[in-house]
């Protein structure tokens, strides 16, 4: 029966593989996630009938408990909410590690070897960090708390030591597997440290948190299988890992900061930060003034962020774009990769509102193209366009790769209110004078233009 | 070719009862090779993947880590003591529900990439079903 449990670990491995490779293009990708679906289903099915399994009541009851949760999610939560969807999976996956690693411990924790000591231990030390720190940023997203970074004095310093406290306790931990009381406290340690380490972190930065949670849930699952001696968990943690390790080294290349940076930088805990450039008056436009201006354009780019999320605009904004592709206006979205609060969440969002991937441009795509652009149009986007990042070194967010917006012939922001971004930085693309900003809702406003639009 | 399945299925099953408490430095190092290779690939498969589909990227390699259900199946389903049981139930309870809403909801994602718009009619129903 051992083979064959083993045969489905190694198909399923596989069409793992082969899944995620299918996500290299919205084609094909289905295809491969219903196969790599399959496989989870054949790597079940070979556990439960291995001979170590001799009760069914409590995986029965898991199974079906967990399948009605799961499911009810993922069919009534709103796009608008993934990136809390994904913050909550993360804590559970991390929390299954974690107990099968306590549950490992409990059992044999008198005869420990060092090697299986060093996996369990790495197994619920990044199992409670991913658990309270992804609940944390659950809360963050949610607005359950405030989203701008949470900070005392000394807080690094604290941190610090409570790190080196927790990686004491694990060494010696794998010289002395039986200190039973020591593994129980490094394991409340792992949890208590995920909630200091998202705490001081920006809502902002939650796209780079987001990826780092998911590489810590994936690298738990890896200590898991080398705890257990399973080699499709160490695989599927592998690839979980390094996907999420890979988003935030892209997410962090997108803002121009490090790792380090993000996670003890508390950045946009400052507001007093002021731009040089940022001065003069703004200049406010009327929804029948901007409506003629994008129906006789020949070119609009739409330029998303945050606000079209909270503002649940993404069907207006389709909405206005089609209107405008009926009259002969070229349409594009521009997507700045970490505008959201996860990487990829503007073009689930548009995507949701049957915005179709050809019109879905990558920053780099659509830079050159800004200059010959009649009006870009802000959508609750405001870093992803401050131009101080690129022309003001002083800048908190200098080098930050943006959306050239300000190299339109002319650009409309929509705005909620005349307030500063979420970083609290000043931004100057304001006050330049070919940009009209159009306050309100952006739902509201963007259904305005779609009318003045029709009668144009 | 049978043979050498035989071999390999032969090595994995006498790996796999190695004592439960103990790993062998050798068995280590054999998953070391297994974590190193899976690195390598998931950098080179993972590089692939575009921009667009980051969100859906993530919430898959969810459901795929959640391939940790098996362990957590094992520690429910033994005869070792009721914690590890209960330990168990919930840990195949949690990864279960990445397993299900992962897939589900990655599908779900994946079914709304489209290349050219799709009918009005299909359009607007999908807005209203998913409220």
């Amino acid at each position: 029966m051992s083979y064959f449990s083993e045969l489905t670990y190694l198909l399923a491995s596989i069409l793992f593989i082969f899944g995620l490779k299918s996500l290299s293009h919205p084609d094909t990708a289905r295809r491969g996630m219903n196969l790599a679906a399959i496989g989870m289903l054949t790597a079940i099915v070979g556990t439960l009938v291995r001979h170590e399994i001799v009760r069914f009541e409590w995986i029965i009851a898991g199974l079906i408990i967990g399948s009605l949760i799961g499911a009810a999610m993922s069919i009534w939560m709103p796009m608008t909410a993934m990136p809390q969807r994904t913050a909550l999976s993360h804590a559970f996956g991390a929390l299954a590690a974690a107990l099968v690693g306590v549950s490992e411990y409990y059992r044999h924790g008198e005869t420990l070897g060092t090697f299986k000591m060093i996996a369990l231990g790495l197994e619920v030390l990044l199992g409670g960090i991913t658990v309270t720190g992804s609940l944390m940023a659950f809360i963050k997203l949610q607005d359950l708390i405030r989203g701008t970074p949470i900070t005392y004095k000394g807080q690094n310093i604290f941190n610090m030591t409570l790190f080196v406290a927790t990686v004491g306790i694990f060494a010696y931990l794998i010289f002395v597997p039986t200190a039973t009381v020591l593994f129980y406290i490094m394991v409340g340690l792992g949890f208590l440290f995920g909630i200091l380490l998202v705490l001081p972190i920006g809502a902002a930065d939650m796209p780079v948190v987001m990826s780092l949670l998911n590489s810590y849930a994936g690298l738990a699952a890896t200590a898991t299988g080398f705890a257990i001696s399973n080699n499709v968990l160490i695989i599927a943690g592998t690839l979980d890992g390094f996907s999420g390790f890979i988003l935030s080294i892209l997410m962090c290349r997108a803002m121009n900061r490090s790792v380090t940076n993000v996670l003890f930088g508390a950045f946009g805990a400052e507001t007093s930060l002021v731009s040089n450039l940022a001065h003069g008056e703004m200049r406010e436009v009327g929804a029948e003034d901007v409506a003629v201006q994008l129906a006789y354009a020949r070119q609009v780019v739409f330029v998303p962020g945050y606000g079209m999320a909270t503002a649940q605009a993404q069907h207006a904004v389709r909405e206005l774009a089609e209107l405008l592709i009926a009259r002969g206006v070229t349409v594009k979205y521009a997507i700045h990769p970490v505008a959201g609060r996860m990487p990829g969440h503007m073009n689930v969002l548009l995507a949701e509102a049957n915005v179709p991937y050809a019109q879905l441009y990558e920053m780099e795509q659509i830079n050159p193209d800004m200059s010959s652009t009649d009006v870009a149009v802000v959508i609750g986007a405001n870093d992803v366009v401050n131009p101080d990042a690129r022309d003001n070194p002083q800048s908190a967010i200098a080098g930050m790769p943006i959306i050239e917006v300000d190299h339109a012939k002319s650009v409309v922001v929509l705005k909620r209110g005349k307030g500063k971004g979420f970083a609290g930085i000043e931004n100057p693309l304001f006050f330049k004078p070919n940009t009209g900003m159009l306050y309100g809702d952006a739902r509201a406003s963007l259904t305005k233009l779609a009318q003045a639009v029709q009668q144009a | 070719m049978s043979v050498d399945l035989f071999i390999v299925a032969a090595f994995i099953e006498e790996t796999a009862t190695a004592s439960d408490s103990f790993m062998s430095p050798e068995l280590f190092i054999a998953a070391l090779y297994v974590f190193a290779l899976a690195a390598f690939l998931g950098y080179q498969v993972i590089s692939r993947v575009p921009p667009l589909l980051h969100t859906p990227l993530m919430s898959a390699t969810n459901a795929i880590s959640a391939i940790s259900v098996v362990g957590a199946l094992v520690t429910a389903g033994s005869n070792h003591n009721t914690t590890s049981n209960i330990l168990g139930f919930i840990a195949v309870t949690a990864a279960t529900i990445n397993v299900v809403g992962g897939f589900m909801i990655t599908d779900r994602m994946l079914r709304m990439f489209r290349k050219k718009p799709a009918e009005k009619e299909t359009a607007e129903k999908e807005t209203k079903s998913r409220g």
